[in-house]
């Protein structure tokens, strides 16, 4: 073959000869998209702005002006508590619960309840997380009286039932199952399209093999759907930890830090504590919520690029190739 | 090891839609058998249903008789899983397990059978297997990286492995080169060839020199029209069926006139 397919030294006064023309639709869409993802930057960094610039003063002011008198830390701290404690209960609750429906409707669920199934699902994570307080805190909360006063009883030598149980149920433990009743759609969503999405191929391979019908979920689905539950996981847990409304509605904070579950002593969390104090606040108690709502923001950034580098450990491995 | 299989009048539904109809043919031990045909002739599905594959679809189910030594592969009460155990499958398409290195993809269906085994068994089934499918030199330095990271000859030779590690009875070939390049092919055939001796092979394939190459029975398989079932049009030796086929419709499709 004599045919070469290197490109040709071009004439002087014709440089712009073989250069992919643009069209104007492709010009458009790319500005548009590149607007979009700059703009995306822009609003994060004026959030994180205005966190940084409104919190600050309440960051370095003297102890005793903030409030608690005892400075900052001893502010945001039993909140932030708190919020990790309330959203991991949340999490550890309702994961396996989630990856479960969504195993159910991806893979044993005949055709026709699937699809009625997601829908349902789908359609419980838009309800407003106002329902979902007002039924912990009305239905939930009084139902897990007796449940916690035995878990006090039994179980209290291990200190998350240390006790005395709550009388009225409004406890950190209700708290996170609410939450958990709030993510468990999300999450559930979310591995539910990536377990369709795994190649029959694969399970096929797995089948093939001998595998039963779990067998194959675990050699093939499960795999295949790691970065889908994480992913889910993730979304779930960022909305349990800035979740409002309905974690005011059940606790009644007081600045404390205790691993009890199931007493009627808990901590607050940090969205929740804005929501309840800003209005009673003035001067330097708006500055040090605002600073926890920084916190609150750090930590969210935190978990997410945790979370990415949960995924990308194995991309090797991911079938994304 | 190597078994033979028995068909008897077998008919193919899925749902209502009959796809293959009336296959009677022996399949014999430690051989090659070819199946070819036109697309859409029922052969795929011929082949799927002697290890229950074509039950992943619902609604799926035989008619007659299947037997692997004699025992019925559709008798009341059998397992799929167990008849799959027995009877290996090679796909299409390579698919070997994206999230699994080329060690676990190897182990992968054994471990099934035995959860509990020691490094050393494994080792050694590694090693054999990967032997088996002409891979292990190739591969021996990096049995911890993925799979996928195969070309596609190696990732259909590391398939091969994965099925022949839990020792079946018979080795079934879905159109196993047709995503593969000609050296890769012809490594896949000079395999083939060696693994004859152990198991019962039978190979689907749209390539008729293939067929002619590897195979040392042939059966064609032809349908009226769409919507109709597929046929078995006739079974002989692979000599026989590529220079005097008894039926004119396989002697036309063997010597190019269609299809």
């Amino acid at each position: 073959m004599s045919i070469s397919t290197e490109p040709q030294a071009s004439p002087p006064g014709a440089s712009t000869r073989g250069r992919p023309s643009r069209q104007v639709g492709d010009r458009v869409f790319a500005g548009f998209a590149t607007g979009a993802g700059i703009l995306i930057l822009l609003m994060l960094a004026g959030v994180a702005a205005f966190l940084l610039a409104e919190g600050f003063p309440a960051i370095v002011a003297p102890a005793e002006d903030v409030p608690g008198g005892q400075g900052f830390v001893a502010f945001a701290w039993p909140l932030l508590f708190g919020t990790l404690l309330a959203a991991t209960i949340a999490l550890v609750v309702a994961t396996p619960f989630a990856v479960g429906v969504a195993l159910f409707i991806s893979h044993f669920a005949p055709r026709r309840l699937a699809s009625g199934l997601g829908y349902l699902m789908d359609l419980l994570a838009a309800i407003p997380s106002l329902v979902y307080g007002l039924w912990g805190v009305t239905v939930l909360a009084p139902a897990t009286v007796p449940s916690a006063r035995w878990l006090a009883d039994n179980l209290g030598f291990i200190p998350l039932f240390a006790g005395p149980a709550s009388t009225t149920g409004r406890t950190m433990l209700v708290a996170g199952l609410v939450l958990a009743v709030m993510i468990l759609p999300i999450i559930s969503a979310v591995s539910r399209e990536v377990f369709l999405q795994t190649p029959r191929l694969h399970e096929e391979a797995a089948l093939a093999l001998g595998a039963t019908r779990w067998e194959m979920i675990r050699m093939a689905v499960l795999p295949f759907g790691r970065s889908g539950i994480i992913s889910g996981a993730m979304l779930g847990l960022g909305r349990a930890l800035g979740e409002t409304i309905a974690v005011a509605l059940i606790l009644s904070g007081l600045g404390i830090i205790t691993f009890n579950l199931i007493s009627g002593q808990n901590s607050l969390t940090i969205a929740a504590n804005i929501a309840l104090d800003f209005p009673e606040s003035s001067g330097l108690a708006i500055n040090a919520l605002i600073a926890s709502g920084l916190v609150l923001f750090l930590v969210t950034f935190l978990v997410n690029a945790f979370a990415r580098y949960i995924i990308n450990r194995r991309s090797e491995f991911s079938g994304a190739n | 090891m190597a078994k033979s299989i028995e068909v008897r009048d077998l008919n193919i539904y899925y749902g209502a839609f009959r796809a293959v109809e009336g296959v009677t043919m022996s399949i014999r031990p430690a051989q090659v058998t070819a199946l070819i045909g036109p697309s859409g002739c029922g052969k795929s599905t011929f082949l799927r249903s002697i290890n229950r594959m074509h039950e992943v679809i619902p609604g799926a189910y035989v008619e007659g008789s299947l037997t692997l030594n004699g025992n019925d592969l559709y008798a009341p009460g059998t397992d799929p899983v167990s008849v799959r155990r027995q009877v290996g499958m090679v796909f299409q398409r390579p698919n070997p397990f994206p999230t699994m290195s080329i060690y676990d993809n190897v182990v992968a269906g054994y471990k099934l059978n035995s959860r509990k085994a020691s490094k050393t068994v494994t080792d050694e089934l590694v090693e054999r297997s990967l032997r088996g499918a002409n891979l292990w030199n190739e591969v021996k330095d990096r049995l911890d990286k993925p799979g996928a990271g195969l070309s596609g000859g190696q990732q259909q030779r590391l398939c091969i492995a994965r099925a022949i590690a839990v020792q079946p009875d018979v080795l079934l070939m879905d159109e196993p080169c047709s995503a593969l390049d000609p050296i890769s092919t012809l490594a896949i055939e000079d395999l083939i060839n060696e693994l004859k001796t152990e198991y019962t092979i039978v190979i689907v394939t749209h390539n008729m020199q293939q067929a002619a190459r590897v195979s040392d029975y042939t059966g064609f398989f032809n349908i009226e029209g769409t919507g109709k079932p597929g046929k078995l049009v006739e079974m002989d030796e692979t000599k026989t069926i590529f220079s005097q086929p008894r039926e004119k419709a396989t002697e036309d499709y063997v010597s190019g006139r269609f299809g």
